[in-house]
């Protein structure tokens, strides 16, 4: 009895921490903002016919999605750079991948508040080249908010993607160039699909990660870019709305779940080994 | 793979690798700098944001906090993480599939939907301190990194080399302090920096936990960023950067990093 229960006492303690300091709180805000059901119905329906609520969950959707897109473009170019460049420049480059990601998301927007303030770097050199004459509003929009945040997540698509790229094996790159495709080809038609594995997981690191980054679109996004999280936040710490914020919360976590849920769809499809 | 390099991927990977470093040698600039502005490049150098981050007595508190949270959480995740690998990873026939993505679920959880929940239960509901709340919220945080690669290096340990010193004779919980810890030191030790570091840059958790005298660096950093925006933000950026490093640079001097990355 004893070798049959050891391996499951040995992730008590994990399991216990995971239990009460996680299911269980995050369960009981999820659970809360339905009930009780008549009232959470209505607190609901209340919510979603405010046209600013639904404003917001539909930007943040928007800006997570166009994050991913490009995250996912900076890190393939970055990736297939890093696999095809010779041997000793790949670690000092992959270093150079990772480097931003020992910093925290605040120094990072912090970095671009220096760039594109009103009197940042960008507007300096805009004036001084006489390209305007005054200073153009850049932050605290759709265009500072998803600058950060693709900033924010190239490296984790760099991450994800170089995995996937080093198993394309050279013989079958070799291999369609001389059965005569050319570059193009053996990109769309070769590269690309055994990519997508790669693509996806990192997709759905960016996408869910987008969806809840609070820093970046606090400092980059500010009030007038309010996406799902930093409207949480002003809701449950400055007009101390707990409801409104509970509902917010269930919001995030089912948009996340379904993006998971979908994205593991795809992968199975496109997974080679189940020739989908 | 070594192969020739279209000249428009090396132009557009340079753009992209320029993207990635500029911001923060932008930041690094202006930590540097003398003025008042934020300027690049820097008219003269001086050391004075850093004196002033280091005067400002709130940012203080705030580093030792930071890091009491870090180290307690980190030693707490390893300590619960390492018997949950070593049961999943040698023990795998005996549970579910599903069973080792419940360490996972702290990565499905959006941070601030997490911080929030923990607000409402461990500090308003069940009125613990704000400090064992923040010890607790970052447990759960780093916990699922602890997990993975805590997991990732005892798959590439040979059990059987437990199960010898086991039959001639020595103690099992001796052999795994005497056989397997050693074995796994670099995966303890990868773990660790992962664990620290997420932490360490931890907000949205952190951000609902916060009370009289208690809040961590990156919440204070990104109050006062709203505030003022002035150059010692970017000197408290130079200096988490450089204590992240430290922290690699000491772990790798006393374990060897270069075994993680083998």
């Amino acid at each position: 009895m004893n070798r049959k229960w050891l391996p499951l006492l040995l992730t008590v303690p994990a399991l216990a921490l995971i239990l009460f300091l996680l299911i269980y709180p995050v369960g009981d805000t999820l659970a809360e903002s339905f009930l009780p059901l008549d009232q959470g119905w209505q607190r609901y329906v209340a919510f979603f016919s405010e046209p600013y609520n639904r404003t917001v969950i539909l930007r943040t959707i928007k800006i997570a999605t166009i994050t991913t897109v490009l995250s996912l473009i900076f890190g393939f170019i970055a990736a297939l750079f890093i696999t095809r460049c010779p041997a000793k420049y790949r670690t000092p480059l992959l270093i150079l991948s990772v480097f931003p990601l020992l910093t925290g998301a605040v120094v990072r927007a912090f970095a671009w508040m220096i760039i594109l303030g009103r009197k940042g770097l960008l507007n300096n050199l805009l004036l001084n080249l006489g390209i305007v004459d005054q200073p153009v509003p850049m932050l605290f929009t759709s265009f500072s908010l998803v600058t950060g945040l693709v900033y924010l997540f190239t490296p984790l698509a760099i991450l994800s993607l170089v995995g996937v790229l080093d198993g394309i094996e050279k013989d079958v790159l070799d291999a369609s160039s001389s059965l005569g495709a050319n570059p193009l080809g053996v990109f769309t038609q070769v590269i690309l699909p055994l990519a997508v594995p790669g693509l996806i997981v990192g997709g759905v690191l960016i996408f869910t990660g987008s969806l809840a980054a609070f820093a970046t679109a606090r400092l980059l996004g500010g009030d007038r870019q309010a996406i799902m999280p930093t409207q949480l936040y002003e809701k449950a710490m400055v007009s101390f709305d707990w409801n409104t914020a509970g509902i917010i919360a269930t919001v995030m976590v089912l948009v996340t779940l379904v993006a998971i849920l979908a994205m593991g769809k795809l992968a199975r499809r496109f997974n080679p080994a189940t020739g989908g | 793979m070594g192969r020739k390099v279209h000249p428009l991927l090396g132009i557009s990977a340079g753009l992209v690798f320029l993207f990635l470093i500029a911001p923060l040698v932008l930041v690094l600039g202006a930590a540097f700098n003398d003025a008042t502005y934020l300027a690049f490049p820097p008219q003269s150098l001086s050391l004075r944001w850093f004196e002033r981050v280091l005067s400002l007595q709130n940012f203080m508190d705030a580093f030792l906090v930071s890091l009491t949270v870090a180290i307690s959480a980190t030693a707490l995740a390893l300590l619960v993480g390492i018997p949950t690998s070593y049961a999943i990873v040698k023990h795998r026939g005996s549970f579910p599939s599903w069973f080792s993505s419940v360490f996972f679920l702290p990565l499905l959880v959006p941070e601030i939907v997490f911080g929030f929940s923990l607000l409402k239960t461990v500090i308003v509901a069940l009125e613990l301190p704000v400090m064992t709340a923040l010890i607790a919220g970052h447990t759960i945080l780093v916990l699922p990194y602890a997990v993975r690669v805590l997991g990732a290096s005892l798959s590439n340990f040979d059990f059987s080399a437990e199960e010898a010193a086991v039959s001639l004779g020595m103690h099992p919980l001796k052999t795994v302090l005497a056989v397997v810890l050693p074995n796994i030191k670099a995966g303890i030790l990868a773990a660790f920096i992962l664990a620290f570091i997420t932490s360490l840059n931890d907000v949205s958790v952190s951000l609902f936990l916060t009370g009289p005298g208690v809040s961590t660096l990156q919440v204070e950093v990104l109050t006062y960023v709203e505030q003022y925006f002035d150059p010692s933000v970017a000197a408290v950026s130079v200096l988490l950067m450089a204590i992240t490093l430290v922290v690699m640079v000491v772990l790798e001097r006393s374990f060897g990093l270069s075994n993680v990355v083998k």
